[in-house]
């Protein structure tokens, strides 16, 4: 057969298509224009306009963190590669799967100062999973042959591939490699044996057990096993922000999600559990708070994760089992069926019994006499009109609590949102990434009117692809979080936190060619849900704006620093 | 604890900053670093010198681990070693004290590789504690300019690192 010889701006193409990607979301520019016009003689995939490098960013997170698959994301050198720093480090800290193709200034210009040059690999490394410089066109097949294999193995994350402008016009033959063989790279998949019948063992002789999963177990499509698991052994759990939908948040073993803002229940429980079975999660400082507090309670941890670094980081951990997790809970689960006619699943009875007191203190009760709109009755009341089936896509804040409190989630990747970097202005983006990955599906983004500014021009590209995503603006006039926190810690010095001269949303709306609806009765949440999902407006993106009661607090919470169990409750405000 | 720890990783442009990035980002102390090639040209081998405790140590090992580049890790502190450094020191050596200096070298295995007119130029390989010692026993006025290498380490008999 002939060798293909074809351009390296081809040989990116091609080799994107060779990983069956389906989206590249991105931004042309200079660097890249051999790229697009590659990208515009080919149908394999689709390329998705955004309106800032940032969005393009984290749309490919989003359709990643939906579908399991890797995102790709395009940018030129300089400003677009430093405008998607923002979404490369989000990706970073949650651990997603994204491979991020940045245009460079030609080899023969690098370390001049050339226009639009930055140094891409050096200002991306601390936030990447890996990153390469292509400095050879036959290399750019292999590399990004490579980058999606680290991004989607091992604990996953964002993999950035740094192309000069030179590199896409010169000619190589293509050759897509079929595997990849890194010898400084080798992520352990299966569980350690005798670990896992050890943690069986003091699963089933725990007085007080409790189970705790985070991110980890969604992003390693664990749901099912993990599901199965804590009902086999009958064994309560709670679910970090990130780990919501691993585990069905109907079904009677769940306390609810734990944490600065979780329940009372789930917290009481984490602290005071003899056995801690952690799953894919990393006991960090808004789940557990305060390390030294948490450990003031004796308790034996079992903490299962991919990655070596995440075990012992912040708290001792008793029995590591470093694997892939879905992998590790089906061979807990074969661990328990040998022993399963030893457990005596009596011996917690006490251990429910409190757990069933705490839970009746009804922490996520709320006071509501109808004057004004309560956001969480709006969360709740989307709930209901999306029959809690949709993908639930949040910004940074207050709102994003009240989404992950008052919208109980019965599946994995349905609930999408910044846990670890908090990243104001990510819902409409990640909305744009569900929609497009799903575009049967009702797709909903809970924000606040602070947060959506921050990425508010991608209604143009909504109006571009027909994305009929809801917007559920929560709109207090404030920006609530650090409002609260000013409240709480700062004697009502509401400094800089007041939203002035917002726009009229519904105007704003309209000008990109959108529905816009204003809500200012608690009264007509319900019909207004309703109809922005009625299939009248099912081809169309809904700007909702419900305007809120101005000083509601998120509840439970826990200060930060304090323990666990040193929670404000709602009643003692 | 002072703890060496050496690692293989591939020879690849930016793998340096990779490992210098990661002790400053996570806060980690340094002590010194040093690399070089190996005898297989797509290797280097690297020798961090840093202290914490044995919690600290482990993350950082961990982390290390984690880097794609490295291929292999290894704390020379678990089990036996040899550690060498190299500093070449020079000295003010005027009439008076050119004897002194002659014979401090000498006691510390010192080499002189350069007479001058008012100095000398030393050459000293050891531990790098016994390097310090070599420096106290100097007059520090004495001291014009010192250069080290930061200590190599490698594991006695068969622990080796090697892939």
């Amino acid at each position: 057969m002939k060798p293909e010889i074809i351009t390296g701006a081809e040989i990116t193409i091609r080799s994107l298509q060779e990983e069956n990607v389906e989206f590249v979301f991105g931004y042309p520019g200079g660097a890249v224009l051999n790229i697009y016009d590659a990208i515009h003689q080919q149908t394999v995939f689709k390329h998705v306009l955004v309106r800032h490098e940032q969005a393009a960013v984290h749309a490919a997170d989003a359709f990643s963190r939906a579908t399991g698959r890797v995102g790709v994301a395009l940018v030129t050198s300089g400003p677009g590669a430093t405008n998607a720093v923002t979404g490369i480090a989000t990706a970073h800290m949650d651990s997603i799967p994204i491979v991020i193709i940045s245009g460079q200034v030609p080899t023969h210009a690098i370390g001049s100062d050339a226009f639009q040059e930055c140094d891409t690999v050096g200002i991306t490394r601390p936030c990447v999973k890996h990153n390469f410089l292509v400095k050879d066109v036959n290399k750019i097949a292999s590399t990004i042959k490579k980058a999606f294999f680290i991004a989607s193995t091992g604990r996953p994350g964002p993999v950035l591939v740094d192309i000069p402008k030179d590199i896409t016009t010169e000619t190589a033959e293509f050759i897509y490699p079929k595997t990849i063989d890194m010898r400084s790279y080798n992520p352990v998949v299966k569980g350690h044996s005798g670990q896992i019948s050890k943690a069986i063992d003091l699963l089933i002789n725990a007085k007080k057990p409790m189970v705790y999963s985070g991110g980890g177990a969604v992003l390693g499509d664990a749901a099912k096993s993990l599901t199965k698991l804590v009902k086999k052994l009958d064994l309560p759990i709670t679910n970090t922000l990130m780990g919501l939908g691993g585990f069905p948040a109907s079904d009677q073993n769940f306390l609810g999600m734990l944490g600065m803002h979780g329940t009372y229940q789930a917290n009481m429980a984490m602290q005071e559990c003899d056995v801690l079975l952690a799953v894919g999660a990393r006991f960090d400082d808004r789940v557990i708070s305060n390390p030294e507090h948490f450990l003031k309670n004796p308790k034996k941890i079992i903490h299962v994760d991919i990655d070596p670094a995440s075990i012992s980081k912040r708290v001792k951990i008793d029995i590591p089992i470093v694997g892939d997790v879905d992998l590790v809970l089906i061979d807990l689960l074969k661990a328990y069926q040998e022993v399963e006619k030893n457990h005596n699943k009596k011996l917690i009875s006490p251990w429910m019994e409190k757990i069933k007191d705490w839970s009746d203190t009804d922490c996520m009760a709320y006071k509501d006499d109808g004057s004004v709109i309560k956001p969480q009755l709006v969360v709740q009341k989307l709930h209901e009109v999306t029959k809690g089936d949709a993908f639930i896509t949040s910004d940074v804040g207050q709102h994003q609590m009240w989404a992950a409190q008052y919208y109980p989630f019965d599946k994995p990747r349905r609930w999408i949102n910044s846990g670890g970097l908090g990243t104001m202005g990510v819902g409409l983006p990640y909305a744009m990434g569900c929609q497009l990955a799903f575009p049967e599906s009702q797709v909903a983004c809970v924000t606040g009117e602070a947060s959506i500014q921050m990425c508010i021009q991608e209604l143009s590209t909504c109006k571009q692809y027909n994305l009929p995503i809801k917007i559920i603006t929560l709109n207090n006039r404030y920006m609530g979080m650090v409002r609260q926190w000013q409240e709480f810690f700062y004697g009502n010095r509401y400094a800089e936190s007041y939203v002035d001269a917002l726009p009229d949303f519904i105007k704003l709306a309209e000008s990109y060619g959108h529905v816009g609806m204003k809500i200012e009765k608690s009264s007509d949440v319900e019909g207004a849900l309703k109809e922005a999902f009625s299939p009248k407006l099912k081809e169309r993106l809904v700007f909702m704006d419900f305007i809120t009661d101005q000083t509601e607090n998120v509840f439970p919470m826990i200060p930060s620093g304090k323990g666990l169990s040193e929670m404000i409750l709602a009643k003692d405000e | 604890m002072r703890h060496i720890i050496s690692l293989l990783m591939e020879n690849e442009s930016g793998a340096l900053s990779r490992v210098s990035g990661l002790f400053s980002a996570r806060g980690y102390n340094i002590e010194s670093l040093n690399v070089a090639p190996t005898e297989d040209e797509t290797l280097s081998r690297m020798t961090i010198v840093t202290s914490g405790s044995n919690e600290v140590i482990e993350q950082i090992i961990k982390q290390l681990n984690k880097l794609i580049d490295v291929v292999k890790v290894l704390d020379l502190n678990d089990g036996r070693h040899i550690e060498r450094e190299l500093m070449i020191v020079k000295v003010k050596a005027t009439n008076k004290y050119r004897d002194e200096v002659k014979r401090i070298s000498d006691t510390f295995g010192g080499r002189i590789i350069e007479i001058a007119e008012t100095t000398f130029t030393i050459e000293l390989t050891g531990p790098s504690s016994e390097l310090d010692g070599y420096l106290d026993s100097l007059d520090k006025a004495a001291i014009i300019e010192t250069v080290r290498t930061g200590a190599l380490g490698i594991g006695r008999g068969d622990r080796i690192l090697k892939i």
